[in-house]
C-alpha cells in the first residue's frame, strides 16, 4: 500500500497507509503505551492508556484504533496525556493488591512499568481494597483475580490465537472477571499463552509461581527439546545443589521462529532434568547382572576397550551405533563420523520419525522448494497432508492459524481425520485410512471422482488454481508416495514443500548422516567425494540399518551396540534377550528399557544442557545454548570423543579444535549471560573463536560447513540467535529406504517420549486431561 | 398501566392515537395507518430520504444527529443484508416515553421501521425492547402477527415487490445495551458491550451488514414525516430542532407524565404550566432536564428552551428528555448518590476510566453520604469524574461523569455544608503518616 507522511511529537514520518497509529509509532522507536493491545491480535480499546492527541480532533484518541492519515499530526506525551495515563494507572491501583513484593511479575510487570512512568505516589482512596480468592484453572493455570487490570489479552490470544476459547468474562461493571468459559477449569491445550500475554501477575505458571524473582535467575534462549517445530524458549535458570536449576521456560522475547508462540511441552516440560531418577554416575553392569556405580574412568575404559575389542577380533560390520533425534546436529555428525573412521563401519542408524532420505530423492535438484517454518505463518496457500500440527507441531498450527486470520491465507487439508485446523480451513478432504496415496494420484488426475467424496473435485480444482502453495506432509507420506506427491507439487507453478517429523533434531539426525548408506547431507557411502579426501578408507558398502542391527544381534552377529539418546528396545519391541550376547554401551539421561539390557551406561547431558545446533522438521538450523550445568553428567560430544580417545583415535582429527588465531581465555562457551552471547559474536565476527577444547561444539560446526551440503550457512546470523534456513541438496540417486524404518512418535500434546515420562508437570497435565470426560487418552510412547 | 396525561398545549404527532386503541391493527388502518408506508412504497427511497433529510428530524435517544442522513450513509450496493434496527431499550432515569409508545401504538413503530427499510434497501427489521418491558412483548409481537396476516410484512407488501420482515426481541436488563454498538453485539448473543468505532453501524452494523438504528421515537416520528411532508414536520419545532419531542416530567410536579410538545418548548412553562407546577407550595431546586446522564440546572437556569442546541449551550444537554424536576427538600447529597450508584451497577466494564471510575466515586459518594466525607473527598471525586470525561470507550463513561461533575460545581457550596453539619466525621485516614519536618 502507499506510504502516508504524517507527524508524530513533531517528527515526520511515514508508514504504508491503513497503519495503525500506535504501530506507525512503535515502528519508528516512538513507544505509546498500552495494555490491552498487544500486535496481531483484535483492537480491544479497553485500557486507555494509548490516548494521544491529534490536531484538529477535540478529544484525545486511542492511538490503537486510528489508523494513520495524510498530514496528521499527533502528539504522544503532553501534560495533558499524562495525566490521562497516570489517572488510569492511578483508577488500576485502586484495588490492586500491590503484592509486587511477593508477585511473580515484580519487576516484569507493565503495570509497575506504568506506574514508574506516570507516577501516582498517593493513595486517593480510603475505602477497603475489592479482594478475591485466587483459582486454579488447570495444573499450569493459577488467576489471581485482584492482580487483573482486565486487559482482556488472555481472552484474545485464547480465541482468536489458539482457537480455544476456552476463557472469558464474568459479570459487569467492577465485578468484572476473566473465568473459564467451562466452570471452574480450563478445557484447553494448555499452552500457557494467557501467562505469557499477561501484563501483571493475575496469571500464574503453575511450575514457576512463588518459586523465585526474575532478576534472580539467568535467561537462556535455547532451542526446545520436544518436537520438530524447534520454538525458541527462554530457560530462567537458578543455582542448585547439583548444579543448575530450570524454574521457568516461557517466549521472553519472542524474538524466536515461533513469534510470540509456545506450547505447553517448551513452557513447561523442562522439569525432566531435575528429575531424581536421573542418571548422575556411570554404570557397570557387574558379573551376577546388577549394575555397580563406576567413576567415569572405569566406565569409558571399560567401553572403550570392549569396543576395540570387537572391532579389532571380530571387525567393524559386528559393531551397531544407534543416534538420537534430540541430540546436536555436532553430536551427530561426531557419532557418525566415529563410526566410520574409528569403528570403521557403517552400521549406523536412527530412529527415524520421517522418510527424509525420499523427501531429498524426490526433491532432487529443487532443493530450493524446501519451505521453512516462516512460509507456514506467510504463504497465501497451504495444502496440509496427514499429520495433526494442533497435536503434533503446534506451533506450525499456530502459524497456519495466524496466517489465515491476518493474511486470509488458504488451506486445503486433507485427513482421514477430523482435526482441528480444519476449522481454519478453506477445504477440507477428508479420506478414508490408508489412502493417501491414492489422494495425491487424484489431486493430479483429471478423474471426476475420488472414493465417492463429495466436493472431491471442487477441493482439486481450487488447489490447483493456487499459484504459491506450500505442502506440509506428515509421516504417512514414506518412500515412493513423497515422490508422488512432490512430482504433484512440481507441476503447480511455485509449490514448496516441508516434511514433518517428530523430534527436536530428527532433521538434523538425518542431515548429519546417521544412516546406514549416507554420510552427511545424504551424500551415498559408495561416493564419499570430499569426504574421501578428508578422511581415508572410509567404509564405502552401505551397512545395517537400525532394524538389521537387532536381527544380527538375534542371530549372534552383533558384537557391539553402542546406543546414543535412543530407546529402540521399547520403540522398536525389541525382545531385550536377543542381545545377549552383544556388548551394549547407552548414553543416556534415565535408566530406559535400553539402559536396562545395557552393560555400560553413561549419564548424559541434555538439549538444555549443552551447546551446538539442532535441524527443525522444515530445515532451519537453530543455535542451541547451555543453560545450565548439572553434577554428574556429560555431553555426548564430550563421551564420544573421550571413547574415542581411549580407543586410540585422535581426538584433533574427530574435532578440529585449536584452529583459533588466539585464545580468549576467561569466556566459556555456552555462558548463560546475554554478555556472553554478544561476545561470541564478537569473537566470531573476527575470526578469533578459539576453539581450545576438543569437546567444542563450534569446532565440530566448522567442519559441518565446511563439509555437509546445504550446511554452508552464514555463522554471524545463527550466532545472533536467528533461525538459518539450511538447503535440502541431493548429489546422487539414492534409493527407497524400507517403509518400516520410519516410526512415527506417535506423541500427542501432552507426551513427549521419554523426556515426556519423566516430566512431572506434563504427566500431571496429561493425567488431568484423562479425567476430562470426552478425552482421548493416549499412551505416553517411549524414546 | 400508566394513565395517559394531556395538555392543550400539546402538539400530538407520535402520540395523535394514543388512547384510542390504536394498538390494535384494524383501528390502526382505520386512522390512517400504513398510508404512509404505501406513499413511500410509491415514491421510492430516494424521495423518502429527502423528505427526512428536510424534516430535520434528531435522533430521540440523546446523541441528536440527523436522521436523514443517517440513512444516507447507508452503502447502496452491499454484499451483506442490510438492517433496520429499533433501539427500544429505553433505561435512562427519568425516560418513560417509549413505553408508551409500544403500549399506545406499536404499528407507528413497525410502519417508521418499514419505511426506513425501504429507503436504506434493507429486508428485515429487528425492535429491540427493554428486557425490564416484558408486557410489552406481547403488544409487539401481536401487531407484528397481524401485520404478517395482512400481508404488510412478508414478501410482495401492496404489490410492489417490496418484501420486509420484522421480529422482536427483548434485552437482558443492560442499561449498556442502549448504546446503538452495545445494542448489536447483544442482539447477536453475546456480552452487551460496546463495539469499536469506526466502522459506523451504516457501514458495518448488526452481523457486520450496513444498519440503521434508530431510537423507537425517531421511527415512530417516520410516518408522520412521510404523511405531512418533510417541511411541514420541520416546521413544528425551531430552527435546526425540527419536529415535536414526548417529554417525561418526573419528580416534584402536580401532574407528572409524557406530554408531546414542540421541540425548544420553554422548560419553565413545561414545569409550572403543562404539569401543573411543584406541589404544597414547594420552592424550585434544580431540574435535570434530558434524564440521569444530563449536567443538573438550577432554579434560575430554567428559563431555556428545550432543544439540543439551547441546552448545549447552557452547559446540559437535552437527551432523552427525562425532565426530573426537584424541589428544595430534595438533598444533592442523596440525589447525586442515587445517581453514581445507577452508573456504577450499569458500567459493562469493558474500559478502566468507566468501570474502574464509577466504582470509586460510588465508594466515595457512599461514605460522604454517611456522613464521614471532608472536602478533600469532594476534591477527590471531582477530580476522578474530570478523568473520566472524554476517555472512556463509549458515552456511558460521559453520562456518568458529566452528571456528577455538574453537582460538585453547581451544588459545590451544599457539599460543604453537608461536612459542616456532620461536624462528628473524622478526617480522612491518612495511610502514610509523614513523621517530622
Amino acid at each position: 500500500m502507499a506510504d502516508v507522511n504524517f507527524t508524530v511529537d513533531g517528527k515526520k514520518l511515514t508508514a504504508p497507509a491503513g497503519t495503525i497509529l500506535i504501530e506507525a509509532c512503535r515502528t519508528h522507536g516512538i513507544e505509546v503505551p498500552a495494555f490491552c493491545y498487544y500486535p496481531k491480535l483484535a483492537v480491544q480499546a479497553a485500557c486507555r492508556m494509548c490516548l494521544v492527541r491529534i490536531e484538529k480532533v477535540p478529544k484525545l484518541q486511542t492511538a490503537c484504533t486510528t489508523p494513520i492519515a495524510e498530514g496528521m499530526v499527533v502528539q504522544t506525551e503532553t501534560p495533558e496525556i499524562a495525566q490521562a495515563r497516570k489517572a488510569t494507572v492511578q483508577l488500576l491501583l485502586g484495588n490492586h493488591p500491590l503484592d509486587c513484593p511477593v508477585c511473580d511479575a515484580g519487576g516484569e510487570c507493565e503495570l509497575q512499568d506504568m506506574t514508574f512512568r506516570y507516577g501516582a505516589p498517593t493513595s486517593q482512596y480510603v475505602e477497603i481494597k475489592q479482594h478475591r480468592e485466587e483459582q486454579q484453572w488447570s495444573p499450569v493455570v493459577f488467576y489471581d483475580r485482584p492482580r487483573c487490570i482486565l486487559c482482556y489479552r488472555c481472552v484474545a490470544v485464547c480465541g482468536e490465537g489458539m482457537d480455544v476459547h476456552a476463557l472469558g468474562v464474568q459479570n459487569r461493571g467492577a465485578g468484572s472477571v476473566i473465568a473459564p468459559n467451562l466452570q471452574d477449569h480450563l478445557d484447553c491445550e494448555e499452552c500457557g499463552m494467557c501467562i505469557d500475554i499477561c501484563p501483571v501477575g493475575a496469571l500464574t505458571s503453575g511450575t514457576y509461581r512463588y518459586k523465585t524473582r526474575p532478576w534472580e535467575m539467568n535467561h537462556v534462549g535455547t532451542v526446545c527439546t520436544h518436537c520438530g517445530d524447534g520454538c525458541k524458549t527462554t530457560l530462567g535458570v537458578r543455582r542448585a545443589d547439583d548444579g543448575m536449576e530450570i524454574v521457568r521456560g516461557d517466549n521472553r522475547d519472542k524474538s524466536g521462529i515461533n513469534g510470540d508462540f509456545l506450547c505447553i511441552k517448551g513452557r513447561y516440560a523442562f522439569d525432566f532434568a531435575n528429575h531424581p531418577e536421573r542418571l548422575t554416575k556411570p554404570l557397570i553392569r557387574q558379573a551376577d547382572g546388577r549394575f555397580a556405580t563406576a567413576t567415569w574412568d572405569q566406565a569409558l575404559d571399560y567401553a572403550a576397550k570392549k569396543l576395540k575389542e570387537v572391532r579389532d577380533t571380530r571387525g567393524p560390520q559386528a559393531i551397531g551405533v544407534i543416534g538420537s533425534n534430540r541430540t546436536t546436529n555436532e553430536e551427530n555428525y561426531l557419532l557418525q563420523k566415529f563410526a566410520r573412521t574409528v569403528l570403521g563401519t557403517n552400521n549406523i542408524d536412527h530412529h527415524r520419525t520421517a522418510d527424509y532420505v525420499s523427501f531429498v530423492r524426490a526433491l532432487a535438484g529443487k532443493g530450493s522448494r524446501a519451505a521453512s517454518l516462516r512460509d507456514a505463518g506467510t504463504a497465501p496457500a497451504i495444502l496440509l497432508l496427514g499429520n495433526d500440527p494442533t497435536e503434533q507441531h503446534p506451533a506450525l498450527a499456530w502459524e497456519l492459524r495466524t496466517n489465515v486470520r491476518l493474511n486470509k491465507a488458504k488451506i486445503f487439508v486433507v485427513n482421514t481425520r477430523d482435526i482441528k485446523l480444519r476449522r481454519q480451513a478453506k477445504a477440507f478432504l477428508h479420506i478414508p485410512e490408508g489412502t493417501y496415496a491414492d489422494a495425491v494420484r487424484f489431486l493430479g488426475s483429471n478423474d471426476s471422482d475420488f472414493n465417492g467424496i463429495e466436493g472431491a473435485k471442487d477441493f482439486r480444482d481450487a488447489l490447483r488454481a493456487e499459484q504459491k502453495l506450500v505442502i506440509f506432509f506428515g509421516s504417512e507420506f514414506r518412500g515412493h508416495d513423497i515422490d508422488a506427491l512432490v512430482s504433484f507439487g512440481l507441476s503447480l507453478p511455485e509449490a514448496r514443500f516441508g516434511c514433518l517429523a517428530d523430534y527436536a533434531n530428527s532433521r538434523g539426525a538425518a542431515d548429519m548422516g546417521l544412516l546406514p548408506d549416507m554420510l552427511p547431507g545424504y551424500r551415498h557411502v559408495s561416493t564419499p567425494g570430499p569426504f574421501a579426501e578428508e578422511f581415508p578408507n572410509l567404509p564405502q558398502t552401505p551397512g545395517k540399518n537400525l532394524i538389521e542391527m537387532f536381527d544380527a544381534a538375534e542371530r549372534g552377529e552383533l558384537g557391539a551396540l553402542y546406543v546414543v539418546g535412543a530407546n529402540p528396545v521399547s520403540r522398536y519391541n525389541i525382545d531385550p534377550a536377543s542381545l545377549k550376547n552383544t556388548f551394549v554401551v547407552v548414553q543416556e539421561m534415565f535408566l530406559t528399557e535400553t539402559a536396562q539390557i545395557a552393560d555400560v551406561i553413561l549419564p548424559a547431558a541434555n538439549l538444555y544442557e549443552k551447546g551446538g545446533s539442532v535441524t527443525n522438521s522444515y530445515g532451519d538450523l537453530q543455535l542451541v545454548k547451555k543453560a545450565g550445568d548439572r553434577a554428574g553428567v556429560r555431553s555426548d560430544l564430550e563421551l564420544i570423543v573421550r571413547i574415542a580417545d581411549r580407543m586410540g583415535a585422535k581426538p584433533q582429527q574427530l574435532v578440529p579444535f585449536g584452529r583459533g588465531l588466539r585464545s580468549d581465555s576467561g569466556q566459556s562457551r555456552g555462558a548463560q549471560s546475554g554478555e556472553a552471547d554478544r561476545h561470541t559474536i564478537w569473537l566470531a565476527s573476527r575470526q578469533i573463536e578459539p576453539k581450545v577444547s576438543p569437546f567444542d561444539p563450534y569446532a565440530v560446526l566448522d567442519e559441518i560447513e565446511r563439509l555437509v551440503p546445504g550446511y554452508d550457512i552464514e555463522r554471524m546470523n545463527l550466532l545472533a540467535g536467528n533461525d538459518v534456513p539450511t538447503r535440502l541438496v541431493s548429489v546422487e540417486s539414492i534409493t527407497t529406504p524400507r517403509r518400516d524404518l520410519v516410526l512415527p512418535a506417535e506423541d500427542a500434546l501432552f507426551t513427549s517420549g521419554t523426556l515426556g515420562r519423566y516430566s512431572a508437570k506434563l504427566a500431571e497435565v496429561h493425567e488431568s486431561h484423562r479425567s476430562i470426560p470426552g478425552a482421548t487418552p493416549t499412551e505416553t510412547a517411549a524414546d | 398501566m400508566p394513565q395517559l396525561v394531556s395538555h392543550p398545549e400539546e402538539v400530538k404527532v407520535i402520540s395523535r392515537r394514543w388512547g384510542k386503541g390504536a394498538a390494535d391493527i384494524d383501528k390502526y388502518i382505520e386512522m390512517g395507518g400504513y398510508a404512509s408506508l404505501r406513499k413511500a412504497v410509491e415514491n421510492g427511497p430516494e424521495w423518502v430520504i429527502s423528505e427526512m433529510k428536510a424534516s430535520g428530524l434528531r435522533g430521540r435517544g440523546g446523541a441528536g444527529f440527523p436522521t436523514g442522513m443517517k440513512w444516507s450513509f447507508v452503502p447502496k450496493q452491499s454484499e451483506k443484508p442490510k438492517y433496520v434496527l429499533v433501539n427500544g431499550d429505553e433505561s435512562e432515569p427519568g425516560t418513560c416515553k417509549d413505553h408508551l409508545i409500544f403500549l399506545e401504538d406499536p404499528h407507528s413503530i413497525i410502519e417508521g421501521t418499514m419505511i426506513a427499510g425501504l429507503a436504506i434497501g434493507s429486508k428485515m427489521g429487528f425492535i429491540y425492547l427493554r428486557g425490564e418491558y416484558r408486557y410489552l412483548i406481547e403488544i409487539m409481537d401481536r401487531a407484528l402477527a397481524q401485520c404478517y396476516e395482512r400481508g404488510i410484512l412478508g414478501k410482495n407488501i401492496f404489490g410492489s415487490g417490496f418484501d420486509f420482515d420484522a421480529i422482536s426481541q427483548t434485552g437482558a436488563g443492560a442499561y449498556e445495551v442502549g448504546e446503538e454498538s452495545a445494542l448489536m453485539e447483544s442482539l447477536e448473543g453475546k456480552r452487551g458491550i460496546p463495539r469499536i468505532k469506526p466502522p459506523f453501524p451504516a457501514v458495518v452494523g448488526l452481523y457486520g451488514g450496513p444498519t440503521v438504528i434508530n431510537n423507537a421515537e425517531t421511527i415512530a416520528s417516520v410516518p408522520f414525516i412521510i404523511e405531512m411532508g418533510g417541511a411541514a414536520y420541520a416546521k413544528i419545532g425551531t430552527e435546526r430542532n425540527g419536529g415535536t419531542r414526548l417529554f417525561g416530567i418526573s419528580g416534584h410536579v402536580n401532574r407528572p407524565g409524557v406530554y408531546e410538545l414542540p421541540m425548544g418548548y420553554n422548560l419553565k412553562k413545561m414545569i409550572y404550566e403543562v404539569a401543573g407546577g411543584i406541589p404544597n407550595g414547594k420552592a424550585l431546586k434544580a431540574v435535570v432536564p434530558g434524564g440521569a446522564s444530563c449536567p443538573i440546572l438550577r432554579a434560575d437556569e430554567i428559563d431555556i428552551g428545550m432543544d439540543f442546541d439551547q441546552l448545549g449551550k447552557a452547559g446540559s444537554m437535552l437527551g432523552s428528555a427525562g425532565v426530573v424536576v426537584l424541589d428544595e427538600t430534595v438533598s444533592i447529597i442523596e440525589f447525586a448518590l442515587r445517581t453514581i450508584k445507577f452508573y456504577q451497577h450499569e458500567s459493562c466494564g469493558w474500559c478502566i476510566p468507566c468501570r474502574e471510575g464509577t466504582d470509586w466515586l460510588k465508594k466515595t459518594m457512599t461514605r460522604f453520604y454517611e456522613g464521614y466525607g471532608t472536602v478533600k473527598d469532594i476534591d477527590n471525586m471531582s477530580y476522578l469524574a474530570d478523568n473520566m470525561l472524554g476517555r472512556t470507550f463509549c458515552p456511558l463513561g460521559d453520562a456518568a461523569a458529566m452528571p456528577m461533575i455538574g453537582f460538585f460545581k453547581k451544588f459545590r457550596g451544599e457539599f460543604e455544608a453537608y461536612i459542616q453539619a456532620n461536624p462528628a466525621a473524622p478526617e480522612t485516614q491518612a495511610l502514610v503518616e509523614l513523621v517530622g519536618a
